[in-house]
C-alpha cells in the first residue's frame, strides 16, 4: 500500500519559497514513508539542490507545462498519481496552492484540509491536523477519512531543517497534453521588485489610520529599511489608498506569522487582530494607553508614533552599525 | 448570461466566537449573522455582468433557516431569485461543493460566482470543488473580471502572493472573488421591499441523495493560546 508523502509546490525560475521547505521538513517529520516533491515549469530542474538538501528522497520535474493551468495540471497529477506511492499529499497555502489542491482534492476525491499550522501522524499512518477558523479565533483539530489525505499548510509556521540526501530524479511522464488546458495562464504581473512578500516576512513593520497621511508611511518605510522588514497597514489605510491593496493585513486580507509585528497607530480592531495572532511577538506603539491592541502586545509603547519612530529607526541603526 | 452566485451565511467579523464546551462548535446565541464579504464581491460581479450582457442572476445557498436573511439580502442587492438547500447541521466543503454543483446542474448557467473563501472556516474550497465536479475550468481569487460573449472566454486577473497573473479560460467557468474585484453596491429601500416578493426555491440536502461519508471531521475545536501579559513601556 502507497504509504509515501506526495509534496506539490510552484516554482519561479528555480526559486522556490521558503514555505517548500517547511513542507519538506513536515513531511518527513509524519515518519511514513518516501518524500517525492513534484513542481512544474521552465526551471523545474533547478530546483533540485534545494530538495537535496532539505530532505526530498524524490523528484519530479514537468517542465514541459510552461503555463500553469488548474484544470490541466490536476488532470495530470491525478492520472500519474498512483506512480508516486503517496497516500499523504502536502501543498504550500498560498494563491496556487490553493486553487490546485482544492480542484484536486475534487478530481481525486480527496479529503482536504486547508491552511493547516501543524500536522501529526497518528500510530495508525493517519494523520491529524491543527487549521484556524474563523480567522483564527479558534482553532480546529481535523482528520481526513478518505483514502488520500490532503493538506495545505500555512507559511512560516513550521520549521525547515537541512536534511541531505540524494534525491532520486523520477521519470513520470503524464500523458495529459498541454492543447487540451483550458484555464491558463497568459501574464504574470510581478510587483515592485525587492519588496519583501508579508506573509513570508520575518519581521513586519505596520500602519494604521494613526500615521495620519500617505506621506507619513516613508518613516515607516525608513524603520523597515533599517529591520531588514516588510511594510504592512491596516484596512482602512489600504481603502484610503495611502499604501496599495496588498499591504491590508487582517481577516480580509493577508494573515501573518512573522516574528515580529510592530503595529503603529493601529487600534487593534478583532479583524486586524485575526490577521497578526500568528505572530510571535507584538510590539505596538499607540498613544492610547486604553487601545484594544495593548491586551495582545508582548511589548507596547505608549506615545506618540512621529516621535517614537524616528527614534526607534535611529536605535536599530546604531546597533546594528555596533555589530 | 446566466449567472449562478453561491452565498454563505457567516458570523459578523466583528463577533468574538465563543466554543462550547464540548468542542464541537460555537455558542451562537447573540451572533449576527451576514452574507460572507467574499459573496457580496460575487454577487456585485454578477450584477454588473447582467446589467451589461442581460441575463439572470440566481443565488445560491445551504444551510439552516436562518440563511433566508442572506438570500433576502442577496436579492434586495438586485439578484434575480434564489434556491435554498436546506438543513439543519454542518456541512464539510465536499458536501456543500456536492450539493451546491447538484444545483448548478439543475438550474443550467453560463457562469459560477463563489467567494474566494468563507470567513468563518477559511477552506478556500468549495469554488474549486464545484468547478472540478462540474468538468469546467476555474480562475480563484479574481480581482478583475472581462466577459467576452462573441468567443465565449474570460479574461481574468488573479492576486498571488506579490504578484498578479492573467488566465484566459472559456465559459461555463466557475470564477471565486478576491476584495477588489468591486466595490457591492447597497441595497435601496425599493429593491429591499421587492426582494420580499421574489422567488426562493427550498430543496433538503437529502433530497438530493449525496453520499454519507463526510471527506472531512473536525474533531473538536479548541482556543488559541493566549498571548503572554504585555510589558507597556511609556513616558521616556
Ligand atoms: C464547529 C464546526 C464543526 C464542523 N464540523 C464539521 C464536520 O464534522 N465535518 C466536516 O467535514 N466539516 C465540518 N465543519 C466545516 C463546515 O461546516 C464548512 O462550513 C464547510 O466545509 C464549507 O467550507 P467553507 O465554509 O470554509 O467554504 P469555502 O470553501 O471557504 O467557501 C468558498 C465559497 O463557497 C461558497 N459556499 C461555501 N459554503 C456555502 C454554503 N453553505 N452555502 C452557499 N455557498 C457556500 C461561498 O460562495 C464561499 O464564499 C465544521 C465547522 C465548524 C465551525
Ligand atoms: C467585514 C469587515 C472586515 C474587516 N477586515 C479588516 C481587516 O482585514 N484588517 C483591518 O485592519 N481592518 C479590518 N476591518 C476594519 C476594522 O474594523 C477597523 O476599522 C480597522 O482595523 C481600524 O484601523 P486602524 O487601527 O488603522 O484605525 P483606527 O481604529 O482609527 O486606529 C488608529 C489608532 O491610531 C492611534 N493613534 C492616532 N494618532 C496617533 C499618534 N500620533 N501616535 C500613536 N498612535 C496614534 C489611535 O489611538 C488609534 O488607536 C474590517 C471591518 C469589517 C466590517
Amino acid at each position: 500500500m502507497a504509504n509515501g508523502v506526495l509534496v506539490i509546490f510552484d516554482q519561479n525560475a528555480g526559486d522556490i519559497r521558503h514555505v517548500v521547505l517547511e513542507m519538506l521538513t513536515v513531511a518527513r517529520s509524519l515518519g511514513k514513508g518516501p518524500v517525492t516533491a513534484l513542481t512544474f515549469g521552465t526551471d523545474a530542474a533547478k530546483t533540485l539542490p534545494k530538495l537535496a538538501e532539505y530532505g526530498a528522497d524524490r523528484a519530479v520535474f514537468w517542465e514541459s507545462y510552461t503555463q500553469y493551468s488548474s484544470d490541466g495540471f490536476s488532470a495530470a497529477i491525478a492520472q500519474s498519481f498512483p506512480q508516486f506511492d503517496a497516500d499523504v499529499i502536502l501543498f504550500p497555502a498560498n494563491a496556487w496552492g490553493k486553487d490546485l489542491s482544492a480542484r484536486l482534492s475534487e478530481v481525486l476525491g480527496a479529503g482536504l484540509a486547508t491552511d493547516c499550522l501543524h500536522l501529526e501522524a497518528e500510530a495508525s499512518g493517519r494523520v491529524k491536523a491543527i487549521r484556524p477558523v474563523y480567522a483564527g479565533k479558534a482553532l480546529a483539530e481535523v482528520v481526513i477519512n478518505t483514502p488520500v489525505q490532503m493538506f495545505s499548510l500555512r507559511p512560516n509556521i513550521n520549521a525547515a531543517e537541512v536534511h541531505h540526501v540524494n534525491p532520486e530524479v523520477l521519470d513520470i511522464a503524464p500523458s495529459v497534453d498541454p492543447a487540451t488546458f483550458q484555464a491558463v495562464v497568459v501574464e504574470r504581473k510581478e510587483a515592485q521588485t525587492g519588496t519583501i512578500e508579508l506573509t513570508e516576512a520575518d519581521i513586519i513593520v505596520s500602519g494604521g489610520r494613526g500615521m495620519k497621511a500617505p506621506e507619513n508611511f516613508q518613516l515607516l518605510d525608513a524603520l523597515a529599511a533599517a529591520l531588514g522588514a516588510a511594510v504592512g497597514s491596516s484596512r482602512p489605510v489600504a481603502d484610503e489608498g495611502w499604501v496599495p491593496h496588498s499591504y491590508h493585513i487582517g481577516q480580509t486580507g493577508k494573515v501573518v506569522s512573522p516574528t515580529v509585528y510592530f503595529a503603529i497607530g493601529i487600534s487593534g480592531a478583532i479583524q486586524h487582530l485575526a490577521g497578526i495572532s500568528g505572530s510571535k511577538y507584538i510590539v505596538a506603539v499607540n498613544n492610547d494607553p486604553e487601545a484594544p491592541i495593548f491586551k495582545v502586545a508582548n511589548y507596547g509603547i505608549v506615545g506618540d508614533l512621529f516621535e517614537v519612530v524616528p527614534r526607534l529607526t535611529e536605535e536599530i541603526k546604531a546597533l546594528k552599525a555596533q555589530q | 448570461m446566466k449567472i449562478l452566485v453561491t452565498v454563505k451565511q457567516v458570523p459578523d467579523t466583528a463577533t468574538k466566537i465563543q466554543i462550547r464546551a464540548d468542542g464541537q462548535g460555537i455558542h451562537e446565541e447573540g451572533i449576527k449573522w451576514v452574507i460572507n464579504p467574499y459573496d457580496e464581491f460575487a454577487i456585485e460581479e454578477a450584477l454588473r455582468i447582467k446589467e451589461k450582457h442581460g441575463g439572470e442572476v440566481v443565488v445560491l445557498a445551504l444551510g439552516p433557516s436562518r440563511v433566508e436573511e442572506a438570500v433576502r439580502q442577496s436579492l434586495a442587492m438586485g439578484a434575480d431569485r434564489a434556491v435554498i438547500v436546506t438543513t439543519e447541521g454542518s456541512v464539510e466543503p465536499a458536501t456543500a461543493a456536492h450539493a451546491l454543483a447538484a444545483i448548478c446542474q439543475q438550474e443550467g448557467f453560463d457562469l459560477i460566482i463563489t467567494g474566494k473563501q468563507a470567513v468563518d472556516d477559511d477552506s478556500a474550497q468549495v469554488g474549486p470543488m464545484i468547478a472540478a465536479g462540474l468538468g469546467l475550468p476555474q480562475v480563484t481569487v479574481v480581482i478583475h473580471l472581462e466577459v467576452d460573449e462573441a468567443s465565449k472566454r474570460l479574461r481574468a486577473e488573479r492576486e498571488l502572493e506579490g504578484a498578479s497573473e492573467i488566465v484566459e479560460l472559456p465559459y461555463p467557468a466557475v470564477v471565486t472573488a478576491q476584495r477588489g474585484l468591486n466595490e457591492p453596491r447597497y441595497p435601496t429601500l425599493p429593491n429591499i421591499m421587492k426582494a420580499k416578493k421574489k422567488e426562493v426555491r427550498r430543496v433538503t440536502l437529502e433530497s438530493l441523495s449525496l453520499p454519507a461519508q463526510p471527506w472531512v471531521t473536525v474533531n473538536r475545536l479548541f482556543e488559541p493560546p493566549t498571548r503572554p501579559e504585555p510589558t507597556i513601556l511609556s513616558g521616556d
